[in-house]
This record gives C-alpha cells, structure tokens and sequence, in this order.
C-alpha cells in the first residue's frame, strides 16, 4: 500500500517536471527541473530493487550532466535571458503529433497482456554487478563495457579537442582588429 | 518493492515522458535545452529496460547492465555536445538553432 502511493507521488513528479522541462521559459531552472526527473528516476529504481544502478543514476545523471548542463548554460547565455519558443503553429503541429504517437503507443501497452515472470530474483549486489561486468560466459558483459571504455576515452578526447580555444578562431582575430 | 504496481504503469511514465521529450525536441530553438529533451528521451527508455527486467525476467540482469551502458553513452553524448556547443557559441555568438545556419546549403 505505502509502495503504491510512493509510485504514484513519483509518477506525478516525473511527469509534472518533464512537462516544466520543455516549456520552462528560463533555460536554468530547466535544468533545475531536469534535476528533479533525474532524481525521480533514480527513486523508482530504488523502488524495482536495483540499488547499483539507482546509484549510478544519482552519481552519473544528477551529478554529473546535470552540473555540465548547468556550467554550458551559465557560458553561453545571460542568467536572466528568456528562451526563445517556438510560433504557435510549430507548437500546435508539434503537440498534435506527439499527441497521436502516445497515443497510439499508450494503447498498444494498454491492450498487450504481459505474463510476470515467477522466477527467483537475481540479486543485483555490486558484486554481482562487478563479476558479471568482467565475465564472458552466458551470462558476461565483458564486451560491452571494453566497447563502452574505448568510447568514453574517445569522447573525453574528442571534447577536449572541439572545446580547445583555436588561435585563429573569430574571437581572437576580432580581438586582435581592435589592438 | 513494486507492491500491487502493475507493468502497464512504469510503461506509461516512460510513454509520456518519451514523448514529451520529442515535443521539447521539436519546439525549442536553444541547443541545450534540446540537449535536455534528448536526456529525457534516453531516461526513460532506461525506465522501460529496468521495468521489463524487473517483471518479466527477473532472473536475468541485461536490462540492468543495458541501463548501466546507456546512462555511459549519455554521459560521453552530453560531454561532446556541450564542447560542440561552446565551439559553436564562440564562432557564431549564439547558440540559437535559427542563427546557426552558416553551413547550410
């Protein structure tokens, strides 16, 4: 009974701040709002018993992207600025046809009998988080996460090489007309 | 626990959710809010892997370790974007779509 009210206060929140998100006028406290989904979500893994992963969700998520969201925002544009939003016919087309997707997707969830599996839970300890992360049996995900190092090593090198201050960049070319 | 919760409603949140992120992807102009639309749109298929995994085969982890894998993709995703967006701010002096035309044909 508690577990149920929990689901549906964080479903309310998921929706209400996803919602506050995309229509936010202020581009901070957009992020603040995406925050609190992040947050949510992490809750409701709490809540299906996957604590690795919740934790990884708050740690990664929440405190990682949202902070470089936050920091890229506070570069390129003033605090008070107010976003730019779409005319009212791109809104209008745009609800309309996120309207009819969701629905469409809402009823076929709706009319799909899913069959709960029984079966014993596997328990989802960091320890058996980090055996299957390094096992290439049946069960292993070896792959995957060697793939998923060479990709964050490629990405930091990546980022540091297109955010580098380039010396003839417009910037610093204007900066030298004015001397 | 999940309790009483059936499968069908952490399938809705994340319908809706996804969606909502499609409709922030197509009417904002600013490049980091449609970052953030994006970030919604991979959290809540992370929410539709950990429910399947939960319910359906809970004797298994993948969805856990794909949830696992996404979040990192996201993580280095946003990491490129905001360096492309700075570069681009620092070109262009805006990071509105409508004023970040010069490549196009």
């Amino acid at each position: 009974m508690n577990s149920d009210v929990m689901f549906y206060l964080l479903a309310g929140m998921i929706l209400m701040f996803s919602v506050l998100t995309v229509t936010s006028r202020k581009i901070l406290r957009a992020a603040v709002y995406l925050l609190f989904v992040l947050i949510s979500t992490a809750a409701i893994y709490f809540m299906l018993e996957y604590t690795f992963l919740a934790a990884v969700q708050l740690t990664v998520y929440a405190g990682g992207i949202v902070v470089l969201i936050i920091f890229s925002v506070l570069l390129t544009s003033h605090i008070s600025e107010k976003a730019v939003m779409a005319g009212m016919k791109q809104s209008l087309l745009s609800a309309l046809a996120v309207g009819a997707g969701a629905l469409l997707t809402l009823i076929t969830i709706m009319r799909f009998a899913f069959v709960p599996s029984a079966a014993p839970a596997q328990t989802s300890r960091v320890t058996d988080v980090g055996n299957a992360l390094i096992s290439y049996g049946r069960d292993g995900f070896a792959l995957p996460f060697e793939v998923i190092s060479i990709l964050l090593l490629a990405a930091l090198i990546g980022a540091i090489i297109v955010a580098r201050k380039e010396k003839d960049s417009v910037i610093v070319r204007k900066e030298n007309e004015i001397k | 626990m999940t309790g009483t919760i059936p499968l069908q409603y952490f399938l809705v949140i994340s319908t809706l959710m996804f969606f909502i992120g499609i409709y922030g992807f197509l009417t904002r102009k600013n490049l980091i809010t449609m970052l953030m639309s994006i970030e919604l749109i991979l959290n809540s298929v992370n929410i539709n892997f950990v429910a399947f995994n939960r319910y359906l085969y809970p004797q298994n982890l993948q969805g856990h370790f794909f949830t696992l894998i996404i979040i990192a993709i996201a993580a280095a995703e946003a990491a490129v974007a905001i360096a492309i967006i700075i570069n681009i701010y620092r070109n262009v002096r805006s990071i509105d779509v409508d004023k970040v035309d010069e490549m196009k044909f």
